[in-house]
């Protein structure tokens, strides 16, 4: 929880990692991948304040301590989010596997939450494992990566009918966040990797899914913009947004929020780290303190502290069903001045014809 | 255990060529540009080395953000700067090499075979890149329209005005000659009598009732663009020492 100026931001970091991307975990004769992929995340902490940034070396192994220390004793942290992420083909044990992940899930009660992956090429198979896994680590959500090569493949689409399959049963079995990983990929040689259309027929087909798209399509913000004003159940994960752009680009920063509080709304925007690219301290006190720069920003949406604590915390943990505590909660809506973006959001309707 | 992971290579930035060949085929690089930024490569940094030997063959050398940039728009920026200093009189040859990338080797013997990337990728890519292009000229078009579009509203058009605007009517700027270019390039209409706001799909102008979300619409696009071309500079500028010099700029 983070408390500044009387006010308390319950914080959901609904997308960080702890991963092992030390040279032991090297895939022998990948080593170049496994390194060049390590470092291009540590290029991503150089947008981060001076004063943040790790060598290398902690940076690929920072450890369990480290991590606890970050997220939840100077990091504001309540609740984190893991997304797995497998890269095995670089990374002997995984880069960030379920497993690993869930073990610190059940060492720390009640401040993790893991969440899951599938595959709809893994048929059958793939079901089957779900089913398990969604008994084993109780997921209420899956990170997708759709760019992903297997076996010949080039990366699969939501719209894909096996795909399809794969949806219904996490629906089936309780799983109702699918996090979709549209941003910077590593396969993007024909197939493109920031194609959001996908996502859009998905989120059309499953109405009681959420959809939450990580790093906002970037580079397209703009494609998922036009795309997530048309469906009601599609998020904007923030990971990157922030931690990319809020400290390196602040003025960027500012018309990028404006966009999304215009076209996404603060009821669709949640708030991930990226841990451990970016610490989250400094990102959760710089959303808390942070308004457009000037008035030539006067034409997007304001932003209020209802506004950031929606973001930081409320909007991921209505999605993952975590109480809040009474403190940290909006006031009841009853008095609530009418919310200021429904006439924009009219407008923004107009973008569905 | 980790040493010399993180070397970072001085900086280097090909100023001022002291042989007038060397900065025509500098100068013809401005031309090449990062299809998804919409900005030359050589203001984006992107050119480590440019210079001609004496028996005339141009030798470039590109560097990228990171080590995974995506090797489809680094393919079309190795083959647009070959075609650029070929075509430079006076150039015999050229090669072009592109750097820290991990399809170096695919995207640099791709290019220097005059192969298409399909060939170049043999097995693992199975389109070229002409639509790719297209849709990023499409993009560049919108993010145009509100770098014109944008001060005259400011200035007081009134949309009524704006759209009856013509190009041939749309006081000149450099956005505006870069906006046009980037329209003819498509194929779309960019005569003076052609109208400033028109739809980048279809070619056909936008009417009054359709024109604010279209002006919206044209600013989501150039944030998009802005904010990607700014997470860019910061990472080649971590990677390289480059200075990072453009900023957080309008």
């Amino acid at each position: 929880m983070y408390e500044k100026d009387g006010e308390k931001y319950f914080v959901v970091d609904s997308h960080m990692h702890y991963w092992d991307a030390s040279p032991e975990n090297w895939v022998p004769g990948a080593e170049q991948y496994a390194k060049g992929w390590i470092e291009c995340f540590h290029a991503y902490m150089g947008l981060a304040p001076e004063n943040t940034h790790w060598p290398i070396e902690k940076f690929m192994n920072y450890g369990e301590e480290t991590m606890m220390k970050d997220l939840f004793e100077d990091g504001y942290v309540d609740v984190g989010i893991f997304q797995s992420t497998y890269l095995k083909e670089w990374y002997t044990t995984g880069f960030n596997t379920t497993e690993r992940n869930a073990q610190l899930v059940e060492k720390y009660p009640g401040k993790f939450i893991v969440n899951g992956r599938w595959d709809p090429r893994e048929g059958d198979a793939g079901i089957k494992q779900l089913k398990e896994d969604a008994k084993r680590y109780n997921l209420k959500g899956v990170k997708l990566y759709t760019a992903e090569w297997r076996e010949g493949s080039r990366g699969w689409t939501l719209k894909d009918p096996e795909a399809f399959r794969f949806l219904e049963k996490s629906q089936e079995l309780g799983i109702k966040n699918i996090h979709v990983h549209k941003g910077p990929t590593i396969w993007p040689l024909d197939k493109d990797a920031f194609d959001v259309s996908d996502v859009d027929q998905a989120a059309t087909q499953f109405q009681d899914l959420n959809f939450i798209v990580e790093h906002v399509g970037l580079p397209r913000i703009e494609d998922f913009c036009f795309m997530a004003t048309q469906e009601p159940n599609v998020y904007a994960g923030l990971s990157v947004v922030l931690g990319g752009l809020m400290h390196a680009r602040p003025k960027f920063f500012a018309k990028v929020m404006g966009e999304l509080l215009f076209w996404v709304g603060e009821d669709k925007m949640t708030f991930g780290s990226d841990y451990g690219i970016w610490e989250p301290k400094w990102q959760v006190e710089g959303l808390v303190a942070w308004d457009y720069p000037d008035d030539t920003y006067s034409d997007y949406p304001r932003v209020n502290v209802a506004t950031k604590k929606k973001i930081l915390g409320l909007n991921a943990a209505k999605l993952y069903d975590i109480e809040v505590p009474l403190e940290c909660r909006l006031p009841v809506p009853e008095d609530e001045p009418a919310s200021q973006d429904d006439a924009q959001l009219v407008d923004a309707g107009e973008a569905r014809r | 255990m980790t040493a010399g992971l993180e070397t970072k290579p001085a900086p280097i930035t090909p100023q001022d060529p002291h042989d007038p060949l060397s900065a025509a085929v500098l100068a013809s690089l401005d031309g090449v540009r990062d299809p998804e930024l919409d900005e030359p490569v050589t203001t984006l940094g992107f050119v480590s080395s440019c210079a001609v030997t004496a028996d005339g063959v141009a030798e470039i050398r590109l560097r990228l953000p990171t080590y995974f940039c995506a090797p489809n728009f680094a393919f079309l920026m190795v083959a647009d700067a070959y075609d650029a200093a070929s075509a430079v009189p006076g150039v015999r040859r050229a090669e072009v090499v592109l750097e820290d990338h991990f399809a170096s080797t695919e995207i640099n013997d791709g290019v220097a075979a005059r192969a298409g990337f399909v060939q170049a990728f043999d097995g693992e890519a199975v389109a070229e890149l002409g639509d790719l292009r297209r849709d990023f000229l499409r993009k560049a078009v919108w993010a145009g329209t509100d770098r014109v579009a944008r001060p005259l509203a400011a200035a007081g058009y009134t949309e009524h005005q704006l759209a009856a605007l013509s190009l041939g009517q749309t006081p000149d700027s450099r956005d505006l000659q870069r906006l046009r270019a980037r329209r003819a390039e498509l194929g779309l209409p960019d005569g003076d009598d052609d109208p400033l706001l028109l739809d980048p799909a279809t070619g056909q102008a936008i009417g009054i009732e359709a024109l604010p979300l279209h002006l919206r619409r044209a600013r989501l696009t150039r944030v998009s663009l802005d904010a990607n071309s700014g997470i860019c500079r910061g990472m080649l500028h971590h990677r390289y020492g480059t200075v990072d010099e453009r900023g957080d700029t309008e």
